[in-house]
């Protein structure tokens, strides 16, 4: 129990500053009246009773707990192997992946949302964030320089296909190469000015990068089609046949039915077998010289070059190799959805896409998938819940406040697990065999 | 006196100026071809901004630092470099390094210069393993072809990270951390950390080791065993090494030749013997010895309880 006056006054403050922030977004509201006029709501009653509500928390959270959140002391993680259930993880993951529109077939049948909302929207779309975020990974995860610009690279493969499919011909699978390529040399582009910069000053720059790469694709109109973008850009087609409908398609040549799922599906195992090449490449990587180069690099840049490493170097590896994966996401974007316009490539996708780096723990892969499936997934979810409807009244719109419930989870998901979902790091080398719970290797050795 | 008559590196008129203040004054030295070197003075003499000179950390404001490898260097042969615009020689005998001119990972990695810090710096999140991997960074970065043969898995890749373990695994032998191999660097006691450092910077096959002040935090048992322990590593590899040491009993100990600073001046230079009887030695750096060693045996006699549990 924590002494009254003090949790006074932190309630105090926590009411002060609920107020300050809810004043000008709670309480001052536009509505536009019949007359499609604006008109100005005043709704301070509602931001009092914000500021109330904080009052009654924080006075009850800080007498309960007046120290405040008290971590326990993490005991050492090298000493519990990993259950042995988790072994079959990946496994059961990659089967899980590989069926997927199956499973979306059963939940469309079962009367749940179409098939083709399924897989585009919780299968395509989730996989393009998890080959982003395994792009990043190696930048922010790995090398541990922290790129807010990641979405320019993503930016630079999307146009990239977008021009050489359309106004140069070329195939979706030699653009696909050529855009990884492209995003990989503006990788070590963007990494020549960040090499001699530290932490926050690499963030600062790679921000300012994916800037004047959106800013170009908004004003380069003649070759980027400023706000209206470039559309109609082809779909892929598998060996010279189109996917689609007609009478040059696949289906026909192999007289089946055209449906729309067919094509979807197609994409969808497309993405996956990108997202699995670039978690593979990345396994790889982490166990080659470059890799370790690049973890040693974020653990320690000093005793790095102590040791004969070239820094320069290694950020430049780091950044090509994770802008490569960021221009296939974006190749496959812009093929998939038959457009690109700058409003895909905001600060919000990159802001997007660290979350999911830093929420799935910095440097693991898994987490990386999980993180995207459970950020993109729930916020794609939370606009169908309408049973939330029946608690907050009719008027509550799930979508409206999904950025909001997104960032309350974050908040508390980063207090509980503050080194990410997945926070421990598998060695790239050991000298022992792997212990398992129960192995001799692990039982507790006796005290010398 | 084998600093002068085979001097592996040679240290000459460096001085080194941080805005008004002179860290080092016209400093010069020499290091012996398989001496053990200390370089010891009162704090803030000076003696971290050296290493960091010879490393590359720092760019020396002026002066010369020559590293031969293979036969002694001759002054005419370290002048021709000098006057080039060269850094190092190519293919000559003895192989000569002018060490102001090259950064810092070409020191480590070319003229094969490594250090340990004051302030330990291991890769706290990777496996002890790992660390010392990392270390063999030029040679498996060869072995893998820049990363294109070791995608491709080629047998010649396999074939040197197998050798890379071995020497790992060797290295941890030495300084007992066998059983550790498969743990986080910074879950290790203190003097253990010490210890991998070390080994880190003997993975990567250095013929000048320079220890900042190795012995620092250590209790009076562990600075022994680093003592045998450094006499060990050069036993074994013939490697020269310079340290930095406030302990004099390890310095006095293990030391051929001892090189004083003060105020970035050298006061003395010569053996372990000689040293100990210079009066303005006795007068810069002894003086204090009392002070120091009283508050040392306070640090150990704090620390000791808690980081025995595990030693090795
Ligand atoms: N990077 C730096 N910038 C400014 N002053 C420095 C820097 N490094 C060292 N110094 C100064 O140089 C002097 C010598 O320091 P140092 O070499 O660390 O001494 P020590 O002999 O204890 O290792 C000190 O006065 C220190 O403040
Ligand atoms: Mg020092």
């Amino acid at each position: 129990m924590g002494n009254i006056g003090e949790a006074l006054k932190a309630a105090l403050i926590a009411a002060l500053v609920t107020f300050g922030l809810a004043f000008p977004i709670v309480a001052l509201r536009t509505d536009t009246n019949l007359s499609n006029q604006l008109v100005l709501n005043q709704r301070s009653g509602l931001a009092l009773a914000l500021a109330g509500a904080a009052f009654a928390v924080r006075f009850v959270f800080a007498l309960l707990y007046p120290a405040g959140f008290v971590r326990r002391a993490a005991k050492p993680r090298s000493e519990v192997p990993p259950h042995p259930y988790l072994r079959y993880l990946p496994r059961v993951g990659l089967a899980l992946l590989l069926a997927f529109p199956f499973i979306a077939l059963a939940v469309a049948s079962a009367g749940g949302p179409g098939i083709l909302k399924v897989v585009d929207t919780y299968g395509i779309q989730i996989l393009i964030y998890v080959l982003l975020g395994l792009g990043l990974n190696i930048i922010l995860g790995l090398a541990g320089l922290l790129d807010l610009g990641f979405v320019a690279f993503y930016a630079v493969g999307a146009y990239c296909t977008a021009l050489l499919t359309t106004t140069y011909g070329f195939s979706f699978w030699i653009a696909l190469p050529i855009a990884g390529i492209v995003a990989a040399l503006w990788g070590v582009l963007i990494s020549l000015p960040v090499l001699r910069l530290k932490g926050d000053y690499i963030a600062i720059v790679t921000l300012a990068f994916a800037e004047i790469v959106r800013l170009v694709l908004v004003n380069w109109v003649p070759v980027t089609g400023g706000y209206a973008g470039l559309s109609d850009i082809p779909k892929p087609t598998l060996f010279g046949y189109s996917l689609g409908p007609g009478p040059d398609s696949l289906w026909t040549a192999l007289s089946i039915p055209y449906a729309p799922i067919y094509r979807l599906a197609f994409m969808y195992y497309l993405v996956l077998a990108l997202a699995l090449a670039a978690y593979f490449v990345t396994l790889r990587l982490r166990t080659l010289p470059v890799g370790r180069a690049w973890e040693a690099l974020r653990e320690d840049e000093i005793a790095c070059r102590s040791l004969g490493i070239n820094t320069v170097t290694t950020k430049l590896t780091a950044f090509a190799a994770g802008a490569f994966f960021g221009g296939l996401a974006g190749a496959f974007f812009a093929a998939h959805y038959s457009f690109v316009s700058p409003k895909s490539f905001e600060f919000l996708e990159s802001a997007m896409i660290v979350a999911i780096v830093v929420l799935g723990g910095l440097g693991s892969m898994l987490g990386v998938a999980i993180a995207a499936t459970a950020m993109v997934g729930g916020t794609e979810l939370l606009r169908e819940l309408g049973g939330l409807q029946a608690v907050f009244g009719s008027g509550f719109d799930p979508a409206q406040y999904r950025m909001l419930l997104f960032g309350l989870a974050m908040v508390v998901l980063m207090v509980l697990r503050p080194k990410g979902l997945v926070s421990t790091r598998e060695p790239s080398v050991r000298l022992a065999a792997r212990p398992t719970r129960g192995s001799p290797a692990h039982r507790p050795q006796p005290a010398e | 006196m084998r600093w002068q008559s085979e001097p592996l590196l040679v240290v000459d008129h460096l001085s080194m100026r941080f805005g008004g203040l002179v860290a080092v004054k016209d400093l010069s030295f020499q290091v012996g071809r398989g001496d053990i070197t200390a370089l010891i003075g009162p704090n803030g003499a000076g003696k971290t901004t050296v290493f960091n000179c010879i490393t590359g950390f720092y760019k020396a404001t002026s002066g010369r630092i020559a590293l031969a490898h293979g036969a002694a260097a001759t002054p005419d042969a370290v002048d021709v470099l000098t006057r080039s615009d060269r850094r190092r020689t190519y293919g000559k005998n003895p192989e000569l390094f002018l060490l102001e001119r090259m950064p810092d990972h070409e020191i480590a990695a070319q003229a094969r210069v490594a250090r340990t810090f004051q302030n330990i710096r291991l890769f706290p999140g990777m496996t002890v393993l790992e660390n010392l991997i990392v270390a063999q960074h030029k040679t498996l970065m060869h072995a893998s072809g820049w990363s294109i043969g070791g995608l491709l898995g080629l047998a010649t890749y396999r074939a040197a990270e197998r050798k890379a373990l071995e020497l790992a695994r060797a290295w941890l032998e030495v300084v007992g951390l066998l059983d550790r191999a498969d743990h986080p660097a910074g879950e290790l006691p203190y003097g253990a950390q010490r210890r991998l450092e070390i080994a880190r910077a003997m993975c990567t096959n250095p013929v000048l080791l320079c220890l900042d002040e190795p012995a620092a935090g250590l209790n009076n048992r562990e600075s022994a065993e680093l003592t045998k322990l450094l006499r060990g590593i050069r036993a074994q590899t013939g490697v020269s090494i310079l340290l930095i040491e406030h302990d004099m009993s390890v310095v006095m100990d293990i030391s051929d030749h001892v090189v004083v600073i003060e105020y970035g001046t050298k006061i003395a230079d010569g053996t372990a013997e000689s040293v100990k009887n210079d009066p303005r030695v006795i007068a810069a750096y002894l003086g204090v010895e009392d002070e120091d060693l009283a508050a040392a045996d306070r640090v150990n006699a704090d620390r000791a309880p808690a980081e025995e549990g595990r030693g090795s």
